[in-house]
């Protein structure tokens, strides 16, 4: 840590000063208290069919005149129906340079890749947080070396990532969780370094006129585990995590025609059972100032393919996503976001209801719904179709 | 010499005529191309932004903001909005590419997801932040992006005015057409009526307390805009005004977006 302070002070007396103000020492963040409901009875009686929890997530960022910066993230989730849900994190905490035409990043960061909204296909360097929300959208901070190459030409982003985050899973009381619990304490790694493996990555990103692009590759621990049948040592049939060494190529692909965004996503991946090849690609189209008000509603829709059909990880093999997304642009920034998931195979979907409204100047309620209806015995979402969950977040944002 | 002679003495009648020949659009036009080039080779600006949207029932709600802007020759500028304010939002930040020509280039950068978004610029009616203002009223204003007209001279505000009418090129503006008081010593707005796109009266900015920087360019202290349809209102208040502070085209980019504080 010295080392990394001395070095930035060198930088400060070569850097150009360009703003006199600077963000020193700022701290923000939130802290919020969550209901969750679920209607339904639980498959198993361990489960709890209600749930408060009290998250905090504090930020902490320093930057000096040079452009250089600190920033700290931690997170805390204490759950009083799941034990696993109960957890901390580092989202970040890094230290990033930024010399002419680079951008350096050391420590635990969280970055994002990809433009669709129904899913991250290409989105690969962080962990997904899954006992969050099953959204997909939580991630695990992700220790890293980024170096960031800022050219006439596009970025060139390169990551060295010297050690790999597990998934996190609901534990036996909790609910939205495989029939058989994931045990997540008897992980297995292909490679012998476990989660010491040092994964690689890289992504080439360009914007062009109306074209946002983007291909990446990485090597390393896969993010997404194959989850393995086997018995605890008490006994109890449990799945077991199991993270391959895969390859994935990514591209992503965004072009803006008027008020249409084209989205597409595409990856190929190797190293798992089966080679992978699955994309998602669609649309969103905003109208503003709806019916003479001053309300915009997005239509979004996106196709989801996955070609390893029934034997996915994802329960999204061939599916489509469709949307409206309503900003009502009043003072309280009131949002909804209402989706459905239709499997095409069969009768599988899934609604999701996401709004928010801002109370006063620090409060937020946000309001979370999932249904899953018609889930097939032979559908990986089967184990939460009794699942069904409303969620209300009151959150104090400072 | 006598030829010469002859000649200035015809182009003294004709001169006269020439300036009748100026039409209203022509006259617009050069009221509009004098006050961009005014405020051209400003270099970069930063600010500290305040805004107090207003309703009917006169309560009040604020937002922070921060811009930085970055002139751009040859094209419109470049921009970066950071929102501290109201707490939730904060760190949200947004850099719009402005373009003499076609529809800007925007991204929307949300740091919860850590996810820069490219947005459409067309949906420029949109309010800004639930305000009185829209995007586009917000927008580095070209010259290329209306057709003016100059409609009469008068007093505003105690100052000599020229009255120009202008209409957004774009189909997708909110506005048919915008009345803009621009001031005859200095070229500054003092006022624009917007009238929607079934031409009624929808809004009125007013500029105030405008200041001089690096003994060229002017900026207002604060702008009004008022909502005739709705009666809310809007007050955007401008602090801490800095130039050339060395800003440059890398201050303007994605990733720059994403450390954007």
């Amino acid at each position: 840590m010295r080392r990394l302070i001395a070095a930035s002070t060198v930088f400060l007396a070569v850097t150009p000063v360009f703003l006199d103000e600077t963000p020193a020492h700022e701290w923000s963040g939130s802290v919020a208290v969550e209901g969750r409901l679920f209607p339904s009875d639980p498959l198993f009686p361990e489960q709890r069919s209600q749930g408060v929890s009290l998250s905090t997530q504090p930020e902490y960022y320093h930057e000096w005149a040079g452009g250089s910066s600190i920033t700290a993230v931690p997170f805390v989730r204490l759950d009083s129906a799941d034990d696993e849900r109960t957890h901390i994190d580092l989202r970040e905490f890094f230290f990033l340079w930024v010399p002419e035409a680079f951008e350096v990043g050391i420590g635990i960061r969280k970055v994002f890749w990809g433009v669709t909204e129904s899913q991250h296909l290409v989105d690969i360097i962080n962990q997904t947080d899954v006992v969050e929300y099953p959204d997909g959208e939580d991630k695990l901070g992700q220790p890293m070396l980024n170096v960031s190459v800022l050219r006439e030409w596009g970025t060139l982003d390169l990551f060295v990532l010297p050690y790999f985050r597990e998934r996190t899973f609901p534990g036996p009381r909790g609910r939205l969780r495989t029939s058989v619990v994931v045990e997540t304490g008897q992980a297995r790694f292909e490679s012998g370094a476990k989660a010491h493996h040092v994964d690689m990555a890289v992504r080439y990103s360009h914007t062009l006129g109306d074209w946002d692009i983007g291909v990446s590759h990485f090597r390393g621990t896969g993010r997404e585990p194959t989850l393995l049948l086997d018995t605890s040592p008490s006994g109890d049939l449990v799945l077991v995590p199991f993270y391959e060494q895969i390859a994935q190529t990514g591209l992503d692909l965004q072009w803006v025609v008027e008020v249409w965004l084209w989205k597409l996503e595409i990856i190929h991946r190797t190293g798992q059972a089966d080679d992978l090849f699955a994309w998602t690609g669609g649309f969103e189209y905003t109208v503003t100032g709806i019916a003479g008000s001053r309300m915009d509603l997005g239509v979004i829709g996106e196709w989801l393919y996955d070609d390893r059909g029934d034997g996915t990880t994802t329960p999204f093999e061939n599916d489509l996503m469709s949307g409206l997304r309503l900003a009502v642009n009043d003072v309280a920034s009131t949002e909804l976001l209402v989706g459905v998931i239709q499997d095409l195979d069969s009768a599988a979907r899934m609604f999701s209801v996401q709004g928010s409204r801002r109370l006063s100047d620090h409060w937020k309620l946000d309001v979370e719904i999932l249904l899953f209806t018609e889930q097939d015995p032979d559908e990986l979402l089967f184990g939460l179709r009794d699942d069904d969950v409303v969620q209300l977040t009151l959150a104090y944002h400072f | 010499m006598k030829r010469l002679l002859c000649l200035s003495v015809l182009a003294l009648f004709l001169l006269p005529r020439l300036a009748q020949a100026e039409t209203p659009e022509e006259k617009g036009r050069a009221i509009a191309v004098e006050a961009d080039a005014r405020d051209t080779g400003f270099g970069d600006s930063t600010a500290d932004l305040v805004m107090i949207l207003k309703n009917r029932h006169g309560q009040e709600s604020t937002r922070r903001i921060r811009n930085r802007t970055l002139e751009v020759s040859g094209d419109g500028d470049k921009s970066l909005v950071i929102f501290d304010r109201p707490a939730d939002i904060k760190g949200t930040a947004m850099l719009t590419f402005t373009h003499k020509v076609g529809h800007d280039d925007q991204w929307l950068y949300l740091p919860a997801l850590k996810r820069v978004k490219r947005i459409s610029s067309a949906n420029k009616s949109g309010s800004f932040m639930g305000s009185e203002f829209a995007y586009e009223d917000l927008a580095s204003q070209e010259v290329e992006k209306y057709t003016d007209r100059w409609l009469r001279d008068e007093e505003y505000g105690g100052q000599s005015c020229f009255v120009i009418e202008r209409d957004p090129v774009d189909p997708r503006s909110g506005y048919t057409r915008q009345v803009v008081w621009i001031d005859q010593s200095e070229y500054r707005t003092l006022k624009i009526d917007y009238y929607d796109r079934k031409n009624a009266l929808l809004k009125t900015l007013t500029y105030h307390g405008y200041q001089q920087y690096l003994g060229q360019y002017w900026r207002a202290d604060e702008m009004v805009m008022v909502n005739h349809q709705t009666g809310k209102s809007s007050r955007l208040m401008f602090e801490n005004y800095k130039f050339r502070t060395g800003l440059q085209d890398k201050d303007f980019t994605k990733n720059s977006l994403k450390r954007a504080r």
